[in-house]
């Protein structure tokens, strides 16, 4: 159980999406949550599509040529696109939530700069690598003939 | 002794630098081998292939641990975000009981999956 229950939610799903008038993390955090549930919605899935290995080698076959059409193709690769974002957002988040790139606090002397704007070219450097994954796994996904 | 809520979220911040490794692992098999070159003729979906990294012990502790670590991550991560609607303590509850059992039942039939096809093929080998 929540051990904060004086700090309610009174915007509902609005709380989970909107991020007013704050900065692009603000958004960056609403895309983590989205991209999490569709990589959660996917793995429960693959987990049960990677069972069928257990029923021989005819399953698997027939599981996997029901997987190569389009639809699921370009499922798969959006969930990929998920990953890249997730993981490469999670790692910033993580450096962030242990104290990396914040800086140390100081006198707030014009021009006026803030932890956020510290660690925000750590946001551009994250997906500027969650890009080149991105074309590397797209080459890889669109730039082969379907087996 | 009950279990804060920060140790739950620290083990939630673990399991991802856990899963960053061993999903980036898998990711780099699976998506970018045809690109490099690896993975023999018939890719890595061919049941040759899929049989050959079954058949590898490190591969199949990793698969395990990945298939801990990403349901754990994920569900608590499902856990949160339908807590921040904030609801009644008793569905709080419910929910928390609801996610640790879908959680185990996924994870049984997951490892069993892993660790029944790699006795299977080292049986049969």
């Amino acid at each position: 159980m929540p051990e904060n229950k004086f700090l309610q939610n009174k915007l509902g799903l609005m709380g989970w999406i909107s991020g007013g008038r704050y900065g692009i993390e603000r958004y960056a955090y609403t895309l983590h949550r989205l991209t999490g549930l569709g990589i959660l919605a996917y793995f429960v899935l693959h987990i049960l599509v990677t069972t069928s290995r257990l029923f021989g080698e005819q399953a698997w076959q027939t599981v996997m040529g029901f997987l190569e059409s389009p639809v699921f193709r370009y499922g798969e690769f959006l969930v990929y696109l998920a990953f890249a974002y997730h993981a490469l957002n999670g790692l910033r988040l993580v450096l962030v939530e242990l104290g990396f790139f914040l800086g140390v606090p100081r006198q707030p002397v014009y021009p006026y700069t803030n932890s956020v704007r510290r660690q925000r070219p750590v946001l551009v450097l994250v997906m500027v690598v969650a890009a080149v994954i991105v074309l590397l796994g797209g080459y890889e996904f669109f730039g082969f003939p379907v087996r | 002794m009950r279990t804060r809520e920060s140790t739950f979220w620290t083990w939630h911040l673990l399991a991802g630098l856990v899963i960053l490794v061993a999903l980036g692992i898998h990711m780099f098999v699976m998506h970018l081998s045809r690109l490099l070159g690896i993975g023999g003729d018939g890719g890595v979906l061919a049941w040759s292939s899929v049989a050959g990294r079954s058949t590898s012990v490190a591969f199949a502790v990793m698969y395990v641990v990945l298939l801990g670590a990403a349901l754990y991550h994920g569900l608590y991560g499902l856990r949160t975000i339908i807590f921040e609607l904030s609801l009644s303590e008793r569905a709080e509850k419910i929910i928390s009981t609801l996610i640790v059992l879908v959680g185990v039942v996924l994870f049984v039939a997951g490892s069993y999956g892993t660790i029944a096809f790699y006795l299977l093929l080292r049986g049969s080998a």
